[in-house]
């Protein structure tokens, strides 16, 4: 038996399993955004409701969580009560929440709406999916939490949930001037 | 002759100079196309933004056509979607860095194989002759004598 060869055979065919186990388990529909960390896109939306104008530019020094979304997506159902839930929690801290519609109709929307018992931030129309695709929206739900600088600190493809939302928003949400005080110890000025 | 030569020195001219300003109709669904044609649809697996029936790539292909509208560049329209989507973004992907093997080992491997072969066909056919076949068939033993030996 030629040993040396029987090596080379070995290791080129061992290359190449470990070439195809790397590529193979990879996801090719997947799309890793490279917009956290970014400027968030700016945009102005009317409001399904009222047909009120909502510009990303006059929500400068606010936390924003802008969640798209459509009644036709079935894991969009699973997110709507921790969504519903998140904003009473945060919107009274000051979090502005935005439902944005993707490739529907404001019916559609308001039937789904109705279903899921009610919503308790606005929703806002996205013609053309312009928005969605300033975005880099490949599908629904996505949900994107921009932080007081304008900045995109999180983005998530799927159902999102209440405790997600929660550990990142707070963080966003501590005062830095409280912070000096509290290091300081109670009662110093 | 001169002028023939004046003549086709215009028409190839021409086209070279209609690259860069994009005012026509025709001229802006052409240059949509083929912008369209190198960006991925996000939904439908394997298609260009152009080939692809679905709504989004639909919604992609009027970003595109806006933009070429508004005299942005191809590079320019291409980075726009880079930076939201990714580098995936794109059908072919940049020719720099890692992305150059995708490039460079199909033809590497092509010209390693055709080596290999090359090498192995001169070690299979470069042997001693074989031997003469022994046998009682007469037929055989007559075809043995009609072909001829390397």
């Amino acid at each position: 038996m030629n040993w040396s060869r029987a090596a080379l055979g070995l290791g080129i065919a061992l290359s190449i399993i470990a070439l195809l186990g790397f590529g193979l388990t990879r996801d090719p529909t997947a799309f890793p955004s490279p917009l956290p960390g970014t400027t968030a896109p700016t945009f102005a939306l009317p409001v399904m409701e009222t047909g009120e104008l909502v510009d990303l530019a006059d929500l400068a020094g606010e936390v924003v969580v802008l969640n798209f979304w459509a009644s036709w997506c079935v894991p969009c159902r699973y997110e709507h009560a921790d969504l519903v839930a998140s904003a009473g929690r945060y919107q009274t801290r000051g979090v502005r929440f935005y439902g944005l519609l993707y490739q529907d109709t404001p019916r559609n929307a308001g039937t789904f709406i109705e279903e899921m018992g009610g919503v308790n931030y606005p929703t806002l129309l996205d013609e053309g999916s312009r928005t969605a695709i300033s975005y880099g929206v490949t599908g629904v739900p996505e949900t994107f939490v921009i932080d007081r600088d304008g900045t995109i600190v999180f983005k998530y493809n799927g159902p999102i949930s209440l405790r997600q939302l929660e550990a990142v928003i707070e963080p966003l949400l501590v005062d830095p001037a409280a912070m000096t005080s509290a290091a300081h110890g109670p009662g110093m000025p | 002759m001169t002028r023939r030569i004046l003549l086709l020195a215009l028409l190839v001219a021409a086209p070279l100079h209609a690259q860069t300003v994009v005012t026509d109709s025709a001229g802006i669904d052409a240059r949509t196309r083929e912008i369209a044609s190198q960006l991925r649809c996000v939904v439908c697996q394997g298609l260009s933004i152009e080939d692809s029936p679905s709504e989004l790539a639909q919604s992609m292909r009027a970003v595109v056509r806006e933009q070429v509208m508004a005299g942005r560049t191809e590079d320019e329209i291409k980075a726009y979607f880079v930076e939201r989507y990714g580098e995936r973004i794109l059908l072919s992907p940049r020719a720099t860095g890692f992305n150059l093997s995708v490039y460079i080992l199909p033809v590497l491997a092509l010209l390693l194989g055709a080596i290999g072969i090359i090498v192995a066909v001169r070690r299979w056919t470069g042997g001693a002759a074989p031997a003469s076949v022994e046998t009682d068939d007469p037929d055989l033993a007559a075809w043995d004598e009609l072909v001829p030996r390397s």
